[in-house]
């Protein structure tokens, strides 16, 4: 197992230096002068020119960008112009936020689709089968934003059932200790149960949108991978030695179901990344997609070139993780490697 | 026999929804199985034998439904119990093993797992003791080492193995009734045997009713006691098995019985009688060599050798075996116009053989001579290009898979004219089509078919065709018959035959089943774990067998009494 995970962190160094790459050319070639816009309006050319020398944009590109992998070497991401903090600090700061969001949406989804897609897959052709579908359909067809602001306009400004969609806390409260950053978790650890209802109840708006989005591409696999093994011989021959419906269903159809589900999840994971920036900005979560957009705005480089390589961090480490789930449900994995 | 049978099916019908309507699949079957009686339900492919057994264990498909009729399994009305009695019933007092054994076991739960399952749900193991029970189940049908195979996934099993183990966990309750559905098709002769005398013995020692469900006469007339025949849903004669071999009176069972290869007769044989014209002479051929091979070897890294980090690795890989020989150093010759059957059980090295004389695969050394000229010494990705290319054709095993679905009949057959004939104009790559289909007997009407709407035996004809397309001096055939049903296969044979002798090709004829290739060749080459074990004329190997293991490869073919 350990040389397995060896293996395959080896594989993700290609992958790595191209998003290094990648990401430095993109944030050059887009538009707007990062000089000039932090020399302000008014400045003279004079000034843009003395900004853009001590920014050091002046040099050229491969110094550049030298100069940035050597830096990134030492674990330092630059400093965000916007908000004069070192990138590092700032994401470390955000990224529990949206790591926390991201997380209780997909597990909110998956704890709805998985159940769905299996009830509508063994009780094919039924009402709930339809219901399933329509469901799906639907999640996946508004965009995040909007259902973010319908859930805003029922729940907050006209049943007034939930507090104003304004970050993970209301003004009054307090975060809790930080240990993993998590507030849902670290109010637990601190025992402190009304700072938990009050993360709870900021974090559910914000999270059942994400989980609406997800929904429709976990339900539908999760359904059609039920089928697809319900009529496989195997669970002929567990139908035919009599097993129980719920043993059949569960041991022997749902496990082998799993595995297409597993590789879904990465998927819907790098869809929940990017449905996230939006989400962030509709409940003004202070998360790192709100922060990315906030920089790109100001053509901030340092910030964005962070956001992107966290993400492609995020998104290696999670597909590792997936594989290993896979080779804990498939035996056939763990000799074919 | 008793007077109450244990089981008795009379006047079932069964019904599927389908999108065009209901169609019937079996209609007024009347089945009886007396306690301790074998069986046998015979037909081929459609017959509705396998629906009979699903109505039985009421595990017909979702659109599937009994119309009419009744099945009483020890008095009690199958059809009419509720689901949770019948849950009861199965695995415990009827059981059924089935066709494909790995697809047939959970590929991720351990067996010995699979096996518990059965025995805690119908209550005959607890907690304590279930493993005890499934190791037990697991030595009662002669797995060695039966504690460590407990722990094994079906993937780490051989086709055989998991048969045994599906038969556990069928007899693992001590059923009254075993209904066995092909229980042996896929598996190579000689594992076939063992496993059906396995099944004979355990069923016989305690006393229980078997049903056969098989495609093979030879099967059913060798295990059974009685025997059904079953044609297009319907029972069409039911007698014991010595008499329905020796006085078959339902002329389907009569066509069948003629169709069954066995030693001693030639290939016009199998046809009906009076369809058959004079077999051609055998071609002499002037005897020159058109393929030679010679000490033709391939390798294969050993899974452990094939990570490239794990070579660099310390503790090394000193005393590690070396690359497994899927063939190892073999040779022989195909003269002009001469057929040479290429025999063995799964594993042999005759498919690497073929696809390495096709060029489909690179040998790892020896030489391929074809018309003089080693094509061997040829990459496979270069050989497509190759001007001999075209001379060297191939007929697959499986008609239906080897088609383009989204083909007609027609572009399949005009396939290698386009592509290595020149031909590009429509007009004659068409006239040259119907020319083939008349060859190989495919009425010009179904060429514009697609495969989905064609017979396997229609299927099988557009495969050959498209081989002889181009006039090539050597056809490989792997296995061209494996998949159609026994009459199928009788006018497919007789029909290389005559394509053989009318275009005085080569035959290079891959196949598990000695019998056949008796029929349609020459000589014959046994192999053996990647070694030619015996090389001979076709009726001096099969009547006089030199070595052990064509001896018991022989005695392994199951025989109609005839």
């Amino acid at each position: 197992m350990l040389k397995l995970l060896f293996d395959r962190l080896l594989t993700t160094i290609p992958a790595l230096i191209g998003v290094i790459v990648v990401s430095f050319l993109l944030t050059r070639v887009l538009p707007g002068d990062t000089a000039a816009y932090f020399a302000g309006p008014a400045a003279t050319p004079q000034a843009i020119e003395q900004v853009r020398k001590q920014l050091g944009l002046d040099r050229p590109l491969p110094e550049q960008f030298e100069h940035y992998v050597l830096d990134l070497a030492k674990g330092n991401l630059g400093q965000s112009l916007t908000t004069g903090q070192p990138v590092l600090s700032d994401i470390k700061a955000r990224l529990p936020a949206s790591a926390e969001l991201t997380l209780f949406g997909l597990i909110l989804a998956l704890l709805i689709a998985v159940p769905l897609g299996v009830a509508a897959a063994v009780k094919q052709g039924s009402t709930l089968d339809h219901a399933c579908r329509a469901i799906a359909t639907a999640g996946v067809s508004l965009p995040v934003f909007f259902t973010g602001l319908l859930l805003v306009y029922f729940f907050y400004f006209i049943l007034q059932w939930s507090p104003a969609p304004l970050g993970r806390l209301d003004v009054f409260a307090s975060a809790p200790n930080e240990v993993t950053g998590f507030y849902l978790i670290d109010s637990l650890i601190a025992r402190d149960g009304e700072t938990f209802r009050a993360s709870l109840a900021q974090i559910l708006l914000p999270g059942i949108t994400l989980a609406i989005f997800s929904l429709a591409p976990i339900a539908r696999i999760t359904r059609a991978s039920m089928l697809s093994v319900l009529s496989s011989e195997f669970v002929r021959t567990a139908r035919a030695s009599g097993l129980s419906a719920r043993m059949v269903v569960v041991t022997y159809a749902f496990r082998n179901a799993m595995l297409p589900v597993v590789t879904t999840l990465g998927m819907v994971f790098s869809f929940l990344l990017g449905a996230n920036v939006l989400v962030e900005k509709v409940f003004a979560w202070p998360g790192i997609g709100s922060y990315a957009v906030e920089a790109l705005i100001a053509s901030d480089f340092a910030p964005v070139q962070g956001f992107v390589l966290t993400m492609a961090i995020l998104y290696i480490v999670l597909n590792l993780l997936i594989d290993i789930a896979y080779r804990l449900i498939d035996p056939r994995m763990r000799s074919a490697t | 026999m008793s007077a109450v049978p244990l089981l008795d099916i009379s006047g079932l019908t069964v019904e599927f929804a389908t999108r065009r309507g209901v169609v019937t699949a079996i209609q007024r079957v009347d089945i009886s199985v007396a306690k301790g009686e074998t069986v046998g339900i015979v037909g081929e492919s459609g017959s509705g034998k396998s629906v009979t057994s699903y109505a039985v264990m009421r595990i017909l498909d979702r659109a599937g439904r009994v119309a009419e009729g009744s099945i009483a399994f020890s008095g009690l009305d199958l059809t009419h119990a509720p689901e949770s009695e019948l849950r009861d019933l199965r695995g415990r007092e009827m059981s059924m093993i089935f066709q494909n054994p790995r697809a047939a076991l959970n590929p991720i739960r351990k067996v010995g797992h699979q096996i518990e399952d059965v025995l805690r749900q119908h209550a005959r193991a607890g907690s304590g003791d279930a493993r005890e029970k499934a190791i037990e189940a697991l030595l009662q049908v002669r797995i060695q080492r039966p504690e460590e195979r407990y722990d094994a996934y079906p993937f780490e099993l051989s086709g055989g193995m998991c048969q045994r183990v599906v038969i556990a966990l069928a007899l693992a309750c001590r059923p009254e009734l075993l209904i066995a559905d092909e229980p042996t098709t896929g598996l190579d002769v000689t594992t076939q045997k063992a496993v059906m005398d396995l099944l004979v013995d355990l069923t016989r020692d305690r006393g229980m009713s078997t049903i056969l469900i098989t495609h093979d006469l030879g099967l059913a007339a060798a295990y059974c006691d009685k025997v059904i025949v079953m044609e297009k849903g319907r029972v069409v004669e039911t007698a014991a098995a010595r008499d329905i071999f020796t006085r078959p009176a339902h002329p389907y069972t009569r066509k069948l019985m003629r169709a069954t290869p066995r030693p001693g007769i030639t290939l016009r044989d199998l046809l009906p009688e009076g369809e058959a014209s004079p077999l051609p002479p055998p071609t002499s051929g002037d005897k020159t060599p058109l393929l030679k091979v010679e000490n033709l070897v391939k390798e294969y890294p050993r899974p452990d050798q094939r990570n490239p980090i794990a070579r660099f690795m310390p503790g090394g890989k000193a005393g590690a075996p070396g690359p497994f020989r899927a063939v190892d150093g073999i040779s022989f010759e195909v003269a002009r116009g001469e057929s040479v059957g290429l025999v063995g059980e799964s594993g042999c090295g005759k498919s690497t053989t073929s696809m390495m004389v096709m060029r489909l695969l690179d040998k790892t050394s020896g030489q391929i001579m074809f018309n003089g000229q080693d094509i061997g010494a040829l990459a496979a990705r270069d050989f497509a290009r190759h001007p001999l290319r075209s001379k060297i054709q191939m007929v697959f095993q499986d008609p239906t898979d080897s088609l383009n679905p989204r083909y007609t009949a027609a572009r399949a057959i005009m396939d290698p004219l386009y592509r290595l004939g020149g031909q590009s104009s429509s007009g004659t790559a068409r006239a040259r089509c119907e020319e083939l289909a008349r060859l190989v007997g495919l009425p010009a009407d179904l060429l514009d078919r697609f495969p989905h709407q064609l017979s396997g035996g229609q299927k099988a004809r557009v495969g050959i065709a498209r081989a002889i397309a181009l006039e090539p001096e050597l056809v490989i055939l792997d296995e061209p018959t494996a998949a159609l049903d026994v009459s199928v296969q009788a006018v497919v044979l007789n029909l290389l035959a005559d394509l053989k002798s009318t275009l005085g090709m080569s035959y290079l004829f891959v196949s598990h089943d000695l019998h056949v290739v008796q029929l349609l060749c020459d000589r014959v080459i046994v192999m053996n774990g990647g070694r030619i074990i015996e090389e001979g004329a076709a009726s001096d190997v099969l009547e006089r067998p030199q070595a052990d293991y064509t001896r018991q490869l022989i005695s392994a073919i199951p025989h109609p009494p005839v």
